[in-house]
C-alpha cells in the first residue's frame, strides 16, 4: 500500500472518518461532564463581568428619559453661550411630564449630578413644579423654566445634557483616569480631585510589597514543612492553615488590638524601654498596618504552593550537590532554589492578584494611606451608587491584572508556574 | 586483583550507628578498603549497607567509632569537603541544568577556569560515550543515558573514591547487565576506588573485587566473589548468595575437617566442618544444587531421592526432589547428551562430595 | 409510583413553604443596640398583635445598593427598611422607595393632630417616615483632656490645648461644616460657603491643621472602642453610642454636645411590592410610628422620637432606671448649638466634595 492511498477501516469506511467519529463521542461525553460547571461559571462569573464592563459605558438613561429633548438639543451650539431655543424647552417640558409620572427624572438627575454638581436638586425641584404646568396654556416654555429655576437659562446644564445624550459614554472611564471633558475637550481634573491614578499605583505597589513579604516569610516555613519528618510537618501545617479557620474580620480586628498605639506591641516596647511612652510607634491606620495584616492573611496562599513544589524536590539533589563539593549555601542557591522558583511564581500570582482585590482589611487597618483602589470601587458600588464609575474602575483593574499576567508570561513564562 | 600497596585507603574502625539511641543499625563495623579496590556492600534492605555508605559520604554521622580516608579521620569533615564522588539511585541529575552544566557543576564550585572546565566536561562525556549530549536536559534522556551522565558527573572532578548507591536499580535487566560491564571497565581503566551498594547478588559477584555481605547491622562475610559462593562461612551467606539446599541436623562427631552429622530424619551423613560448633550443636548443611550427582557411584553420602517436579530450563533441568525428608531439595541436571532423563514420581539416588557439603551454623 | 409520591410531596411542601412565607416579614435595620430597641418597642408588640413572623435583617448600611440590585433583579425580598434620611431621599429619587402620604397612611397624634403636622419639618422626603432624631457629636476621655474639659466643638481643632489623637468619620459630611464653623464662618452661612470652591478649600485647610492627629472611622462602633482603649482623646460618633459607653459601660468619657449635627433615621417601604405585602408593610409602619411606640423606643436607646407628641411621653431607661430626657440630643440643655444635616445640599454636592475629600485624604 502506498502512503497516499486512503487507509480503510474494517467496515470499509475511511479510517480517518471512523477515528473522528469515535473521538467525537468522547468529546461530547467530556463536554457533557463539564457542562454543569461551565454553565455555572458562565452565569455566575462571566456574565456578571460582562455586565459590569457594559455598565461602564452604558448611558441610555438620558435618551430614554428625555427622548425628544435630546433630538431638539442636538442642533444647539454650546459655544454660543446662549440658552437653547424655545423648541428645546418645550420638548423638555413634555419629556419631563412623562418622566415625572414614572419618577425617572430624579434618577436622571442623580446620573447627571456625577458630571455637574447641582443637577440632582434641579431635576427634583423642577419635577415637583412641572406637575402644575399646563402644557397647552404655556405661552413661553423658556420663561416657565426660568421661573422654576434660573439655572435652566445657564448653558452649563445644557452642555452636560448634550455631551451625555449618547447611548454610550466614555465619561466613566475618563473619570476613572482622573480626566474630565471640559470646554476644550478632554483635560486632567484639578489637582485637588486627582485620586484614582494615585490609588491604582498605590494598590500595585502595596500588592507588590505584600507579595515580597509573603515570599520572605513564607519560603523558610515552606522549606521547613517540606523537609521536616511527617509528624512535625503535619503539626506545622495545621498552624499554617489555622488562619483559614478564623473569620477574616476577627483576625483583622485582632491586629488592631495588637498594633494600635495603646496596643500590645507598643505596650511591650514601652515596658522594655525600647520606645518612649510619648513616642509610641504608629503601626496601624497606615501603610504598615495594611502590609502587616494583609501579609498575615495571604501568607498561606504563598506557603501552600511553595510547599507542594518543594515537596517534589528530592533531598538527593542537595546531597548530590554537596557530594560534588558545593557547601550548604551554594547547594541551596544553585540546586534547590532554582527548582523551587515555580512555587514562588504560583504563590506570587495568587497573593498578588488576591491582594489587588482586597478591600475589607485595608478599610479597617489602612487609615488613609493604606487603602486600595478596591475600597473606592466598593464605595461607588455600595455607597455612592455610581455603578458606572465603579464598573470603569473595575474594568481598568481587570485590564491591569491581565496586562501584568501577560508580562509575567512573557518574562517568566506561565509554564514555570506549578502548584505541585 | 588491583588492590595495591595501600590496603587501608578507607577504614571503618569500630563504627556504630543508631538513629534513636536504642537500636543499633550498624553494629561494630570494621572494614578496610584498599586503594583501587571495587568493594560491594551487599545485603537485603534494612541490613545497614546504605547507612554505611552515607556515613562514608558524610550525610550521616557515625554514633561511635572512626572512619578514616587515606589515613585521616573524616568524621567531622562536611560532605562537600571530602572530595568523594557519588552516584545516586535515581541519578539526581539537576533537572534545571543541561547535561553540560550538570557536569560542570562540581568543577565550578571548585573555581576551575572556564576552558579547563569545558575540556574536562568533554573528556568525561566522551568517556561514557555521551559526547553529543552536552546541550540536552536530563528529562530528554533515556534511563541508561541518564545513568551514564550521573557516572560522568561523579567522575569529572577526578575523585579518588566513588560511592555508588544502587545506581542500576532503575534500569531494565539487559541495560543493567551492559552497564555493569561499563562501570567495571571504567573502574579498571581509571584506577579509582569504588564502594558500591546493591541488593542484587549477581551484580555484586560480577563487578566486585570483594563483597561484604551485610545482615542485621554486621558484615557476615567479606571475601572475593568466588569464595563467597563456593565457601560461604555461615548459613545466611550460603542462603543469600546463589541457590542452596539446606539439611538440618545435630553434630555427632568432628574429626579434623570432617563432621559427622545426624540429620533430623535419623540418617547420618558426613560434611566439611566449617562453622558447626562442637558435638551436640545444631547445624545446617549447605549443598549447592549443581554439586549434586544423580544416580552414579555409591559413596557414604549417597541417599535415596524421590522426584517431585521437573522444570525445563533449556541448558539444564531443575529437579525438585525429596531428600532426607526435605522436599524442597533442588538438583540441577545438565541437559547434556546421554544424560539420564527423569520422570516425576521416579525413585533414584543422589550423591555429593563431602567437600561440597558444608556444615554451618544453625 | 414512588417517584410520583415524591413529586407530589415536594409540591405540597413547596406550597406550604410559600404559604409560610406570606406570614413572614423582613425588616431591615442597623443591628446592635438599635435593632434591639426596635425589637422591644415595635417588633414584639406588632408580632403579638398580628401574628406575623418578623425577620430581622441587619443590612441597613448597604440598603441603597442592595435595594437597587434587588430592583434590577426584579425580586425585592425586603418589606420595610430602616435608613437614614439621606439614603431615603436617594432611594426616593431612584424610584426604589414608594411614596407615602403621612396624613392618610400614618396614625394621627392622640389629640387628633394630623401626622404631617406632628412630624412637621422632619418629613424630608415623600418616601420617608421619620422615626428618631439622632445626632453626631463628640465624646472625650475625661482623664486625657487635661484640667479643662472641652465645651466647644472647636476644641477638636485646638491641638495646642488638647494634644492627642481624635477620631472623625471618613467622609466629608459634618467634618466640613465643623471645619468652617471653627474657621469663623457663621452657622447660617456654612452651606453658602461650602458650595464654592474657595469655601471647600478653606474647610480642607482647616482640616489640614489636624490631619496628622486624626484617626478616621467608618463604623459607628469605632470611636467608642478607640475612646475606651485610650487610642484617641476625643472623637465623633452617634450620641446613642456614647450614651451606651458612658451610662451602660461606665467608661470615663464625657459628652460634648456643642455643635452636634442632627440627622434623622426612619422607615421606607421598597417600591414594587405585591399589594398584599405592601398592605402589610404599611400596616406595620403605621403601628410602629404612632406616638406611643416612638416614645417607647426611647426607653431602650437615647435617640429622640421624631413626633412632637411623643416627647412628653419619654420616660426612664428600661433597665438603668434613669430619666432619658436629659440624654436626648433634642433636650434644650444639649441643643444650644446644633446643626441640621442639610439633605438638599449634600444630595447635590456629595459626589463632588467626596471626590475632593478622598483626594485630600490620600495626599
Amino acid at each position: 500500500m502506498s502512503n497516499t492511498e486512503t487507509v480503510l477501516a474494517s467496515d470499509g469506511s475511511s479510517l480517518k472518518q471512523s477515528l473522528a467519529r469515535s473521538l467525537r463521542r468522547q468529546k461530547i461525553r467530556a463536554l457533557l461532564l463539564i457542562a454543569p460547571l461551565l454553565l455555572f461559571v458562565l452565569l455566575t462569573f462571566i456574565a456578571p463581568i460582562v455586565d459590569m464592563l457594559f455598565r461602564s459605558v452604558e448611558n441610555s438613561i438620558v435618551q430614554e428619559t428625555l427622548p425628544t429633548t435630546v433630538v431638539e438639543l442636538a442642533s444647539w451650539d454650546a459655544e454660543s453661550g446662549n440658552p437653547p431655543s424655545e423648541a428645546v424647552f418645550e420638548a423638555l417640558a413634555r419629556d419631563l411630564k412623562v418622566a415625572v409620572a414614572s419618577k425617572s427624572h430624579t434618577r436622571l438627575g442623580s446620573r447627571l449630578n456625577y458630571e455637574q454638581t447641582g443637577v440632582s436638586s434641579l431635576f427634583r425641584q423642577t419635577g415637583r413644579q412641572i406637575k402644575k404646568l399646563d402644557l397647552e396654556a404655556t405661552p413661553s416654555f423658556k420663561d416657565a423654566f426660568e421661573k422654576m429655576n434660573k439655572r435652566w437659562l445657564e448653558p452649563e446644564v445644557w452642555t452636560v445634557l448634550q455631551a451625555f445624550s449618547g447611548k454610550y459614554t466614555d465619561g466613566y472611564f475618563l473619570a476613572a483616569a482622573d480626566l474630565t471633558r471640559g470646554a476644550d475637550g478632554i483635560e486632567v481634573v484639578p489637582e485637588d480631585e486627582k485620586i484614582y491614578f494615585k490609588l491604582f499605583l498605590r494598590t500595585l505597589q502595596m500588592s507588590m510589597t505584600i507579595t515580597i513579604m509573603c515570599i520572605l516569610l513564607g519560603y523558610p516555613i515552606a522549606f521547613l514543612l517540606a523537609t521536616l519528618p511527617l509528624r512535625s510537618s503535619n503539626m506545622l501545617m495545621i498552624l499554617v492553615l489555622l488562619p483559614f479557620w478564623t473569620s477574616l474580620l476577627v483576625r483583622t480586628s485582632a491586629w488592631k488590638v495588637l498594633l494600635q498605639q495603646q496596643g500590645v506591641i507598643n505596650d511591650f516596647l514601652v515596658w522594655a524601654h525600647i520606645v518612649a511612652d510619648d513616642n509610641r510607634l504608629e503601626l496601624i491606620n497606615n501603610v504598615t498596618g495594611t502590609v502587616i495584616a494583609m501579609t498575615h492573611i495571604l501568607l498561606p496562599f504563598m506557603i501552600l504552593p511553595l510547599f507542594s513544589v518543594m515537596k517534589t524536590i528530592p533531598p538527593t539533589y542537595m546531597r548530590a550537590a554537596k557530594s560534588m563539593g558545593a557547601n550548604d549555601f551554594t547547594a541551596f542557591r544553585r540546586v534547590y532554589f532554582p527548582q523551587s522558583i515555580p512555587g514562588i511564581g504560583a504563590g506570587s500570582i495568587l497573593v498578588f492578584i488576591l491582594s489587588i482585590g482586597y478591600y475589607i482589611t485595608p478599610e479597617i487597618v489602612g487609615g488613609t494611606k493604606g487603602v486600595f483602589i478596591s475600597n473606592r470601587i466598593a464605595y461607588h458600588i455600595s455607597s455612592s451608587l455610581n455603578w458606572g464609575l465603579g464598573a470603569a474602575l473595575g474594568a481598568i483593574l481587570l485590564v491591569v491584572v491581565l496586562a501584568l499576567y501577560w508580562m509575567y508570561d512573557k518574562f517568566v513564562g506561565i509554564d514555570n508556574v506549578k502548584l505541585g | 586483583m588491583t588492590a595495591s600497596n595501600n590496603d587501608d585507603f578507607v577504614v571503618f574502625d569500630h563504627v556504630q550507628k543508631s538513629y534513636d539511641g536504642e537500636l543499633l543499625v550498624v553494629k561494630d563495623l570494621n572494614l578496610s578498603i584498599g586503594k583501587g579496590e571495587f568493594l560491594t556492600l551487599l545485603g537485603p534492605s534494612g541490613s545497614g549497607k546504605t547507612t554505611c555508605l552515607m556515613m562514608l559520604a558524610g550525610f550521616e554521622t557515625a554514633t561511635n567509632g572512626d572512619i578514616r580516608l587515606d589515613g585521616n579521620p573524616i568524621n567531622n569533615i562536611p560532605p562537600h569537603k571530602r572530595g568523594i564522588g557519588m552516584v545516586f539511585q535515581n541519578y539526581a541529575l539537576f533537572p534545571h541544568m543541561t547535561v553540560g552544566e550538570n557536569l560542570a557543576f562540581p568543577l565550578e564550585v571548585r573555581k576551575m577556569g572556564k576552558s579547563e572546565r569545558e575540556e574536562k566536561v568533554k573528556y568525561a562525556l566522551d568517556m561514557v560515550q555521551m559526547g553529543d549530549f552536552a546541550g540536552r536536559r536530563p528529562a530528554q534522556l533515556s534511563g541508561g543515558q541518564q545513568q551514564r551522565i550521573a557516572l560522568a558527573r561523579a567522575l569529572v572532578f577526578n575523585p579518588q573514591l566513588v560511592l555508588m548507591d544502587e545506581p542500576l536499580g532503575a534500569l531494565d535487566k539487559q541495560l543493567r547487565e551492559h552497564m555493569q560491564y561499563e562501570i567495571k571497565h571504567l573502574h579498571e581503566s581509571l584506577g579509582i576506588t569504588v564502594v558500591y551498594v546493591t541488593h542484587d547478588q549477581s551484580e555484586a559477584l560480577t563487578m566486585s573485587d570483594r563483597v561484604a555481605v551485610f545482615e542485621d547491622g554486621r558484615i557476615q562475610q567479606l571475601s572475593s566473589p568466588d569464595d563467597l559462593y563456593e565457601r560461604p562461612e555461615n548459613s545466611f551467606v550460603a542462603q543469600f548468595i546463589g541457590e542452596n539446599n539446606k539439611l538440618v541436623g545435630t553434630v555427632a562427631a568432628v574429626k579434623g575437617t570432617t563432621a559427622t552429622v545426624k540429620l533430623d530424619n535419623g540418617s547420618v551423613t558426613e560434611a566439611l566442618a566449617v562453622n558447626c560448633g562442637e558435638v551436640g550443636d545444631r547445624t545446617t548443611l549447605s549443598i549447592r544444587p549443581e554439586r549434586v550427582d544423580l544416580g552414579g557411584k555409591k559413596t557414604k553420602n549417597t541417599t535415596d531421592a524421590l522426584v517431585k517436579e521437573l522444570i525445563y530450563l533449556g541448558d539444564h533441568i531443575r529437579c525438585r526432589m525429596e531428600v532426607h525428608g526435605n522436599d524442597e531439595f533442588i538438583v540441577k541436571v545438565p541437559n547434556a547428551a546421554g544424560h539420564k532423563h527423569l520422570v516425576e514420581g521416579e525413585k533414584t539416588t543422589v550423591t555429593w562430595a563431602k567437600e561440597d557439603c558444608r556444615a554451618l551454623d544453625a | 409510583m414512588k417517584m410520583k409520591t415524591l413529586m407530589l410531596g415536594g409540591a405540597a411542601f413547596a406550597m406550604t413553604a410559600t404559604a409560610a412565607m406570606a406570614e413572614d416579614m423582613t425588616i431591615v435595620s442597623w443591628g446592635g443596640a438599635y435593632s434591639a430597641s426596635q425589637k422591644a418597642a415595635y417588633h414584639d408588640p406588632y408580632a403579638a398583635k398580628e401574628g406575623v413572623n418578623i425577620i430581622n435583617d441587619e443590612s441597613s448600611a448597604e440598603a441603597v445598593a442592595k435595594l437597587r440590585a434587588m430592583s434590577e433583579a426584579g425580586n425585592t425580598t425586603w418589606d420595610v427598611v430602616d435608613v437614614v434620611a439621606a439614603d431615603a431621599i436617594r432611594l426616593c429619587d431612584e424610584g426604589l422607595a414608594m411614596e407615602i402620604d403621612a396624613d392618610t397612611q400614618l396614625a394621627d397624634a392622640p389629640d387628633g393632630t394630623k401626622a404631617s403636622v406632628d412630624f412637621g419639618d422632619l418629613l424630608v422626603s415623600e418616601c420617608f417616615i421619620p422615626q428618631i432624631v439622632y445626632s453626631t457629636t463628640f465624646g472625650y476621655r475625661k482623664d486625657l483632656v487635661g484640667a479643662t474639659a472641652p465645651t466647644s466643638v472647636c476644641s477638636v481643632f485646638d491641638t495646642a490645648a488638647y494634644p492627642g489623637k481624635r477620631s472623625l468619620e471618613k467622609r466629608p459630611i459634618n467634618n466640613m461644616e465643623w471645619a468652617l464653623m471653627c474657621d469663623g464662618v457663621a452657622k447660617a452661612d456654612v452651606y453658602d460657603v461650602l458650595a464654592t470652591d474657595e469655601g471647600q478649600s478653606r474647610a480642607f485647610a482647616k482640616l489640614d491643621t489636624i490631619k496628622d492627629d486624626v484617626i478616621w472611622w467608618s463604623a459607628g462602633a469605632d470611636t467608642p472602642q478607640l475612646l475606651a482603649d485610650g487610642e484617641v482623646i476625643m472623637g465623633s460618633t452617634y450620641n446613642g453610642r456614647l450614651f451606651a459607653l458612658i451610662e451602660e459601660q461606665k467608661q470615663n468619657v464625657g459628652m460634648l454636645w456643642d455643635g452636634q449635627v442632627f440627622d434623622l433615621d426612619g422607615w421606607i417601604i421598597p417600591a414594587g411590592l405585591s399589594d398584599e405585602r405592601k398592605a402589610r408593610a404599611l400596616d406595620y409602619v403605621k403601628f410602629a410610628t404612632d406616638t406611643q411606640r416612638l416614645a417607647d423606643q426611647a426607653k431602650y436607646i437615647s435617640y429622640g422620637p421624631a413626633r412632637a407628641s411623643s416627647a412628653p411621653l419619654v420616660g426612664q431607661h428600661a433597665t438603668l432606671g434613669i430619666d432619658m430626657a436629659p440624654h436626648m440630643p433634642t433636650d434644650p440643655n444639649n441643643a444650644k448649638n446644633t446643626l441640621l444635616y442639610n439633605y438638599g445640599f449634600w444630595a447635590d454636592y456629595r459626589d463632588d466634595i467626596d471626590a475632593k475629600f478622598q483626594a485630600w485624604l490620600a495626599k
